[in-house]
């Protein structure tokens, strides 16, 4: 991915080429777009029907939470419990729209709209960009690319998934995890974030032996205050 | 509560969600607890997401056929491939590992 080539603060040109952040938004956006085939897929193996399954990619349009929901109704999951874990997964683009607010500075007649748009492959496109003019370009282009792509192959998973079988029989379950670890690649170069996200993955994988689907990764977060804590008695 | 209705929930829950995210006063952002939070927290979630899509299945760990494909994003992400290829790398190594 282009942006891991230049993160912010690191000696890339203050004024980025309105080219380069069109490239690299929409590679984030065709490549996570074409991912919503493995949604569609997914809401089908949960017999949800068509218009169900893609109601959710139009109107919830956030992957985790998505494929949250339906696992756990798929799972058998009482609604409710169902609705919980993937509203819980949904808390962490509140972080990312306060991350993003004071970088794409938006009039507020516009911010319900953006808001729509606010998930984790466009608050790391955007955050990656030097200033508000390549980060408001990142942003709608990434969101706008990844919205149209994401519904409609969202569309085509679910009309094909009996067709297609099992999505797991093609890796498809693998795209979700290696586009989160490339969103997450350019902040591990810093050693304090490094250790940020060794301690999300222990506490994941120890809160997954326990506690209710949906919760491990809000559990991650304890790992913020503990790394801000350690970082403060090295020095 | 149907189908339809968890659905609807979930959809209103996430957007105003992302709509108070948008909407929090940037006085508010200038706490550097907050500020701190909010730059690392993405690092995390997406770390546990990663882990999480990789090495869980239910409540259980496991090691199967998506870390071999995580192994070989992480491969290309090291030798800057490009993101459509990190994703096909992993899609790819993990669709012949279960083959073999």
């Amino acid at each position: 991915m282009t942006v891991t080539t230049q993160p912010p603060g690191t000696g890339g040109p203050t004024a980025r080429p309105t080219r380069a952040v069109l490239r690299d938004s929409l590679t984030v956006g065709v490549s996570v777009g074409i991912s919503g085939v493995a949604f569609g897929a997914a809401g089908a193996g949960a017999h949800l029907t068509v218009t169900q399954t893609c109601a959710l990619s139009l109107l919830l349009f956030t992957g985790a939470s998505q494929f949250a929901l339906v696992a756990a109704l798929a799972a058998g999951a009482a609604p409710v419990a169902a609705v919980a874990g993937a509203l819980l997964l949904g808390v962490r683009n509140a972080f990312y729209g306060m991350r993003l607010a004071e970088r794409l500075q938006l009039p507020s007649a516009l911010r319900p709209l953006a808001a729509h748009l606010v998930i984790d492959e466009t608050a790391a496109v955007t955050l990656a960009q030097p200033d508000r003019r390549t980060a408001r370009l990142g942003f709608t282009t990434t969101g706008v690319s990844i919205f149209a792509l994401w519904n409609l192959t969202t569309l085509l998973g679910a009309l094909g998934a009996d067709a297609l079988g099992d999505p797991a029989r093609y890796g498809l379950d693998a795209a979700g995890p290696a586009v989160f670890l490339a969103l997450l690649a350019p902040r591990l170069r810093d050693p304090h974030e490094r250790g940020v996200a060794a301690a999300a993955v222990l506490l994941v994988l120890a809160g997954t032996l326990l506690l209710p689907t949906g919760v491990p990764v809000l559990l991650a977060l304890a790992a913020v205050p503990l790394a801000v804590r350690r970082g403060r008695t090295a020095r | 509560m149907t189908v339809w209705t968890a659905l609807l929930a979930t959809a209103a829950g996430c957007y105003l969600l992302k709509l108070l995210g948008l909407c929090v006063p940037g006085r508010l952002l200038d706490r550097p607890a907050v500020r701190t939070f909010a730059t690392l927290a993405p690092v995390a979630l997406l770390a546990a997401l990663t882990a999480q899509q990789t090495l869980t299945h239910g409540h259980h760990l496991t090691l199967d056929a998506r870390a071999a494909g995580l192994a070989a994003a992480a491969l290309a992400l090291w030798r800057r491939a490009p993101f459509l290829l990190v994703v096909l790398a992993a899609v790819t190594v993990t669709a012949l590992v279960r083959l073999a």
